[in-house]
């Protein structure tokens, strides 16, 4: 499969999550548009692997095993970066009884 | 649908449809290990984390509050323009006769991802393991009522 088509698609998925970031206001919907556009850039990195892998197959037998391992590791980064950004979002709620970001612009005064 | 669902549970159900198909483009490509990942940690353990926090804040029947609607266009506006640069920029490189391997090609499976994870990269992954343990300690520090 040639390999503008996963651009494409991962690239409508990062700009999805991007408008999502930008327009909505509720704050663990915005931590799931993260997730999106983690998860574009994953796909975007299996397929330039496999895609390295093709290239240079007769060279190296595991050509382009690194892309699928540092997936591995952003899957990693992104649970823990979950577990600690919802613990946030409880805290923010149980002070300000909102998940409205707006709320927060207190933090620039 | 993610970004236009009004309840948050309702994007989160969407959400995990999108992983879903996420993941049967890994196995198209033949990443099982990381179809599997993603669907464990993500579909799994990430999604159960989100409706779980909704459900406990109960959001679903607090609308989300009338906000200014320009704000809203001039957000869609940016990002469509950044999809519409991105794919001019990128439409008419030489990456279009660049094929990506599908359904064969063993660096996928567990055996080689698994090699090469303890072999090269053991010292990321350890570390990687200390960056959970803190998140683990972080997210019960900030979460426990003072």
């Amino acid at each position: 499969m040639p390999i503008n088509y996963y651009i494409f698609l991962s690239l409508a998925l990062f700009c999805i999550g991007m408008v999502g970031v930008l327009t909505r206001r509720n704050a663990i919907i915005i931590f799931m548009c993260i997730e999106l556009m983690l998860n574009a850039v994953n796909l975007l990195l299996v397929a330039f692997s496999k895609m390295h892998h093709l290239a240079k197959v007769s060279a190296d037998a595991t050509a382009g095993i690194d892309g699928q391992l540092f997936v591995f590791f952003i899957m990693v980064v992104a649970a823990a970066e979950v577990s600690v950004g919802l613990a946030i979002i409880v805290m923010m709620y149980r002070n300000i009884h909102s998940v409205d970001v707006n709320f927060l612009n207190r933090l620039k005064h | 649908m993610v970004i236009t669902s009004r309840n948050p549970i309702y994007s989160v159900l969407w959400l995990i449809v999108t992983f879903f198909s996420i993941s049967g483009h890994y196995i198209l490509l033949n990443a099982q290990f990381l179809a599997i990942v993603n669907i464990i940690v993500y579909a799994g353990a990430i999604m159960v984390l989100f409706l779980f926090v909704i459900m406990l804040m109960n959001l679903s029947k607090t609308a989300e509050p009338k906000k200014n609607r320009w704000l809203k266009v001039a957000g869609g506006l940016a990002g469509g323009c950044l999809l519409l640069v991105l794919v001019a920029a990128l439409r008419n490189t030489e990456l279009k006769s660049q094929l990506a391997q599908v359904n064969e090609g063993d660096i996928g499976l567990i055996k080689n991802l698994g090699k090469e994870l303890f072999s090269t990269y053991v010292v990321p992954f350890e570390i990687s393991s200390i960056l959970f343990l803190s998140a683990m300690v972080g997210a019960v520090v900030i979460g426990k009522k003072e």
